[in-house]
């Protein structure tokens, strides 16, 4: 039997606004608990909410990006559920008349190929504060801690149709939305701190079944690789449920990232109906068209655009602008490499190599590189005027990682530029072959057709009596001169 | 319409609301009432009119994103049953 997998996304992201999405109080992460917890947070008796403009601008903006249509008349709905970091008993959300509706996005796939993914809708509405239960004094015990500076942040969820077929291409997804809501600058998507946060609704279902089979939800999943590995798992035991002729139970799972299972949240499922109804405290949201416009107008250069311009302008292949653009920030860092090079095939390789590669053994982000644009952009110069071969600036490189200055500096310092002066060469080519006599000799009786291969021992010799740094087309065109003359 | 018992005593448990054995019947009747209130509003036809999400004919104003708010846990703390190291405390809840 071949299963299909059947995925459907609920993201969450936080959106970056200076105030709560009902109150005045402020969102900045990490202050001290419940310090940022103001009256209406509370759910004090007498409050009322006042949204924020703010909140509707990011998701305006999230919904043009995703060429969605906009709701111009959007509605707030009370979800009613009890949990002590939800002190209203309600969280105030969107359901009949969302701000965001029906769109579409293209991912792209490990194997080069394209989908489209649909988005159901997407809605504004409020966080919940945190529950904290290891508190460890004699007092607390059998306690749970309530902190609400996070109740009241705004949030986008965002909902896709049940279009994605396998883990891959649901991490694709995701990436993109972390692409698109980055580039807009409406959330930091900072996936650690929970600024972004995944719910995957996975199904199975033989292939070619039309009907799709019962579905669990995942909850709270923290990670990219999370999410990967979340969905596999959950796909293998409805599987195995499934081929020992089980059913699946359509209920809430929680994915255990140590253990790599998911298991059910049972106390939850009592509490599934939510009663929403319209939020009385809350007048419709009307946006004119004229609001609307201006963000349109002002929307940054999005992925797809940039990738493409990347392509076109930079002649880069897909597979390397897609890399360098899936961030905000390395595009602008491939951009400034380029400004100061002009050689925009020779940057994108830095970057994705040894860049890349420093930036991953440090785990850092291209924001924390220890080598500046302009510092990259002055070592590929340097090999393009043949100061320094490919080979020492990756040394180069090294030491400007360790802030040793820019490229010049470290050349300097170390010595590494490269021996283009004809007459020292012409004295290592000499002492080569002066040391080589055997290899001389194999060299004049081989068939002349094998002796350009053959001359590949004697520049491996002189580069290494020049430590690397002698010009090899110089090394080439004098080595081949005097081999010849001993013919 | 109408409803039953075991109904309301699940309405009951997910309002958080406890209603004695005894009382029961009695709620369970008035509720019916209210209900049949509701059957006879849809006898009115509704056919191609948008659900009213508010009464008032007017729309939400918007708020400028500042932060106006300041820090006031203290006097929201004083009158908490139960603090400890800033974080208000109730009986454990664990999914």
């Amino acid at each position: 039997m071949e299963w299909e997998i059947v995925i459907g996304l609920e993201i969450h992201v936080q959106l970056a606004t200076k105030s709560k999405i009902f109150s005045g109080a402020s969102t900045a992460f990490g202050a001290p608990a419940n310090t940022q917890a103001c009256a209406i947070d509370l759910a004090m008796p007498g409050t009322l909410p006042t949204p924020n403009l703010e909140a509707f601008r990011s998701a305006v903006k999230f919904g043009l990006a995703m060429n969605a249509e906009i709701g111009k008349r959007s509605v707030f709905e009370r979800k009613n559920y009890f949990y002590p970091d939800l002190p209203k008993g309600y969280q105030t959300t969107q359901l009949e008349a969302p701000i965001v509706g029906a769109g579409t996005v293209e991912i792209s796939l490990p194997d080069g190929s394209t989908k489209s993914v649909r988005l159901h809708h997407a809605h504004l509405e409020e966080d919940a504060g945190k529950s904290l239960h290891d508190l460890f004094s004699s007092k607390s015990h059998g306690m749970s801690g309530i902190d609400l500076n996070r109740a009241g942040t705004p949030l986008i969820e965002i909902v896709t149709e049940p279009d994605m077929r396998s883990a891959a291409e649901a991490v694709a997804y995701l990436k993109k939305i972390h692409s698109i809501v980055t580039y807009l600058g409406i959330s930091d998507g900072d996936m650690s701190q929970g600024s972004m946060r995944c719910d995957a609704n996975v199904s199975v279902r033989l292939k070619g079944e039309e009907k799709l089979g019962t579905r669990a939800e995942i909850k709270n999943i923290n990670s990219f690789r999370f999410v990967e590995r979340a969905i596999k798992v959950e796909a293998e035991r409805q599987i195995d449920i499934l081929e020992d002729g089980g059913k699946v139970a359509q209920e809430t799972r929680l994915y255990d990232s140590d253990k790599n299972e998911t298991r059910s949240m049972r106390s939850k499922e009592v509490a599934n109906d939510y009663r929403y109804f319209p939020c009385p405290d809350l007048l419709p949201v009307v946006l004119e068209d004229s609001f609307i416009e201006e963000i349109r107008k002002n929307l940054p250069e999005l992925p797809d655009a940039k990738r493409e311009r990347f392509e076109k302008d930079y002649g880069l292949s897909r597979y390397d602008a897609e890399l360098l653009t899936q961030e905000r920030a390395s595009a602008d860092y491939y951009e400034a490499v380029v400004k100061g090079c002009n050689e925009p095939k020779l940057a994108a390789n830095w970057m994705t190599g040894e860049l890349a590669a420093l930036l991953n053994r440090e785990e850092l982000s291209i924001e924390q590189s220890p080598v500046s644009p302009g510092h990259l952009a002055g070592l590929i110069q340097r090999i393009q005027d043949g100061t320094i071969s490919g080979k020492i600036a990756k040394q180069v490189f090294e030491a400007m990682a360790k802030g040793e200055g820019d490229a010049d500096a470290v050349i300097e310092a170390k010595g590494l530029k490269q021996v283009s002066d004809t007459g020292a060469i012409e004295k290592m080519v000499d002492d080569v072959i002066a040391a080589s006599a055997a290899q001389v000799e194999n060299y004049r009786s081989a068939d002349p057709d094998k002796r350009p291969k053959m001359m590949g021992f004697f520049v491996g010799q002189i580069m290494k009596a020049s430590k690397g740094q002698a010009n090899p087309k110089v090394i080439n065109e004098i080595l081949k001169k005097k081999l010849d003359a001993l013919l | 319409m109408s409803v039953d018992s075991s109904e309301v005593t699940k309405l009951a448990e997910l309002a958080r609301i406890a209603i004695s054995d005894e009382t029961l019947q009695d709620v369970t009747e008035r509720l019916g009432n209210v209900l049949e209130l509701v059957d006879q509003l849809q006898l009115v036809d509704t056919a191609g009119i948008a659900p009213l999400a508010h009464p008032l004919d007017e729309v939400q104003r918007l708020r400028a994103d500042d932060v106006t708010e300041q820090n006031q846990r203290e006097a929201f703390q004083n009158i908490a049953p139960q603090v400890e190291d800033g974080l208000y405390l109730v009986p454990k809840v664990i999914d």
